[in-house]
């Protein structure tokens, strides 16, 4: 409390705050952004394997007409990075404002909000642009409203859309985006057209990685660009929130050791193999193992029980867990087709538990011994 | 009179025993002012609220050691008024979501976009940003997590979360691919052994190392309960030497007796007098989950080797429906039952 009174001492501690914030603004603003945002394609072409959608979607801002739409497909595809881009080519920076409406689940969405903002915004006679922006710009005669996560809408919500989309589709186009496209009311759906976003391919998510890679001057060691796609199955938001982390640590830990001034090499600031999957949570290998074994050995209970408790203790997620015991399960020729058959019924089972909120350690520990009684072959 | 756990609790980052490389990089983290959403992740007990505190105060320095507790209010859509307490800081602030049940969207989509929209009040701290400690992350519904999404990323300059979880299983996809996942693992006997010591030397207090050894063993790995279970040791004896006994929880011990009266006596007489010890638990605020696997463990000592497999899947299948069900007693009780009957059948098979 004593430097609380202290005017003096806050003084001083304010004026060397607010210079070193200044001397960091210039600096380190870039660095601030997450990557995820700043290498968000800014227009349609820079946007990466998904062609079909792209052609489709670039020849009707030739044409300056759109139909409503409906993007889905899995996380980290591109859906919001390409609505938002097309709006920005139609649009420029200075209609933005004006003309998009961008609602996420982030915001209320309940069927008031639906009535009420979306109708509002729906109903809103468009805004001339100034002249000469037609020109860089093409600026069609309607808004848009971006209706982000969709399918985490009520169904009364989406209900309520109906008619809306109708009665103002001279001036307003709607675009849905979802990850599950079961999710929608078949009546919102039909009403839109639908681009399916697949995963990404191997070739494309490599050549963007070490795009940034290279901007970023991350070093990655051979197969690190590898074990981030593997990692993120075909996630390239993942992939590149994992990339970035990864860079964060090495050129940290780098920045650390050059201040003990011992350690100099420029080996240890490249991202290795080992550093993607630390950061992803992959299990190693040898813990896999381990288990698999413990399932095979004579007193399956007890070594599978300790195994499955140090696992717990080291704080592994069963979800990981599941997966990898699958793919090593699954891949072993050793075990005849009709024990897998079974096995994987029981992956099913537990899976649903484990997603309805049951305990860990109980679950996995029930898995691993189920699956060892089947591979006992009783 | 505090007791050890948070009397002897790291309060910077040098102070942490154990875990060196995962204290590097957190300091790391902290000072290239770039700080990303983090989600620390692990069993209970394992220290990761002492770590996320540590590297707080490495962020933004002592002023977070000054916290107030707030009670706000907030109103859903339907005009419910929501009482909720946040723990803050001039620079942080802390929540638990899930104690508000299904209702902690509205306090995410409110607290975070009215913290986010504000900046740092105090010009000369030492980061730009806020930062918003979400506690018991796995329990927050999907609603609320849903909301994060955009938030995380929209207003990313003003604030930075914290998550912390036991376990990621139950945390979306989005949320996973938007943090930096931090994995905490309980510590190992000889770090819990050497964290006794330590406190033992701090309290002047004898250093056994056989009677530290047992408390670890004991204590499943987890470092809060080791050290409560050290301080019971100390309050109940005058004297402790190497081979004082550890005192188990009472709930522990009824829990033992009910498993031994299961094996033993397989009537229905015996199922009424355990629906009542089971009541009994539960009013004491034991979650059903602990006793089932409390009780699961203790059982798969008792019983024939055949059946240890499947004491863990009847525990198991009846713990989830404990997740999705209302009322625990039934669950409860039917595992009970359902374990009466495998026993006897297993030994009407062996008779034959």
């Amino acid at each position: 409390m004593a430097s609380f009174f202290d005017l003096k001492a806050r003084k001083a501690a304010a004026a060397n705050g607010a210079s070193s914030s200044a001397e960091k603004k210039t600096t380190e603003n870039p660095r601030l952004q997450p990557w995820v945002e700043k290498y968000r394609p800014k227009t349609l072409s820079d946007v990466t394997a998904q062609d079909h959608t792209v052609t489709v979607l670039q020849r009707t801002l030739q044409a300056s007409n759109l139909p409503h739409m409906l993007f889905y497909g899995p996380p980290g595809t591109g859906k919001t990075s390409t609505i938002l881009a097309l709006a920005k080519e139609l649009y420029g920076p200075e209609m933005m404002k004006s003309r998009v409406l961008e609602l996420n689940a982030s915001d209320e969405r309940g069927i008031s909000i639906v009535r009420e903002k979306v109708k509002d915004f729906a109903r809103m006679q468009l805004t001339n642009p100034p002249p000469g922006y037609k020109s860089r710009y093409p600026c069609p005669p309607f808004k848009i409203i971006i209706l982000d996560e969709a399918d985490s809408m009520t169904q009364d919500a989406q209900s309520a859309l109906r008619r809306t989309m109708e009665t103002y589709s001279k001036i307003t186009r709607f675009c849905l985006i979802c990850n599950y496209v079961t999710r929608i009311i078949d009546p919102l759906a039909s009403r839109c057209s639908k681009f399916r976003f697949k995963s990404l391919d191997q070739g494309n998510a490599q050549r963007r990685l070490e795009d940034i890679a290279k901007l970023e001057d991350v070093v990655l060691e051979e197969g690190a660009v590898d074990a981030l796609i593997r990692c993120s199955d075909g996630d390239l938001r993942k992939a590149i929130t994992y990339l970035q982390s990864a860079a964060r640590l090495v050129s940290a830990t780098a920045g650390g050791d050059d201040g003990d001034g011992d350690k100099m090499d420029v080996d240890s600031k490249s991202i290795t193999v080992k550093i993607v999957e630390d950061i992803a949570g992959v299990i190693p290998d040898a813990t896999i193992q381990k288990l698999v074994k413990a399932m095979r050995s004579r007193d399956a209970f007890r070594a599978v029980a300790g195994v499955v408790e140090d696992m717990v203790a080291d704080g592994w997620s069963a979800g990981q867990t599941m997966t990898q015991l699958n793919q090593a399960i699954i891949y072993d020729e050793t075990i005849p087709d009709a024990q897998k058959n079974r096995i994987t019924g029981v992956f099913s089972e537990v899976d649903k538990r484990l997603v309805n909120g049951a305990e860990e350690h109980l679950a996995i520990l029930d898995l691993s011994l189920r699956i060892s009684k089947i591979m006992a072959g009783r | 009179m505090a007791l050890i756990v948070d009397k002897h609790r790291p309060k910077s980052l040098d102070d942490l025993t154990y875990h060196d490389e995962l204290s590097k990089r957190l300091r790391s983290l902290a000072q290239c002012g770039d700080f990303p959403h983090v989600l620390f992740y692990g069993p209970s007990g394992a220290g990761k609220k002492t770590r996320v505190v540590a590297t707080l105060k490495e962020l933004f320095g002592p002023g977070v050691d000054k916290i107030k507790i707030d009670a706000r209010v907030f109103q859903t859509s339907s005009n419910r008024k929501l009482e909720f307490n946040i723990v803050s800081s001039i620079y942080h602030l802390e929540i638990t979501p899930s104690d508000v049940g299904n209702y902690d969207r509205v306090v995410i989509q409110d607290l975070l976009k009215e913290v986010a929209q504000t900046q740092q009040v105090d010009q000369s701290a030492k980061q730009k940003f806020k930062v918003v400690i979400i506690n018991e992350a796995e329990n927050l519904t999907r609603d609320a997590q849903a909301a994060l999404r955009r938030t995380m990323e929209k207003y990313s300059p003003n604030l930075r979360l914290i998550l912390l979880a036991d376990s990621i299983s139950n945390i979306i996809a989005p949320i996973k691919s938007r943090t930096l996942l931090i994995r905490v693992p309980a510590p190992t006997h000889d770090e819990i052994c050497k964290v006794l010591a330590a406190s033992a030397k701090k309290e002047g207090w004898p250093i056994l190392s056989g009677l530290h050894k047992r408390i670890a063993e004991k204590s499943k790995r987890n470092l809060r309960r080791a050290l409560l279970m050290y301080e019971a040791v100390h309050a109940q004896n005058e004297k402790v030497t190497d081979d004082t006994p550890i005192p188990d929880a009472d709930w522990e011990v009824l829990l033992g007796q009910i498993a031994t009266e299961i094996v033993n006596d397989r009537t229905p007489a015996r199922i009424l007098t355990v629906r009542a010890q089971l009541y009994d638990l539960l009013t004491h605020c034991i979650p059903a989950t602990n006793i089932i696997k409390t009780l699961a463990f203790k059982l798969v000592d008792l019983v024939d080797d055949d059946l240890k497999g499947e004491v863990i899947m009847f525990a198991a299948t009846y713990e989830s429906r404990i997740k999705e069900g209302t009322k625990m007693i039934f669950h409860l009780e039917a595992f009970v039952v359902k374990i009466m009957k495998m026993v006897e059948e297993h030994l009407m098979s062996v008779d034959m």
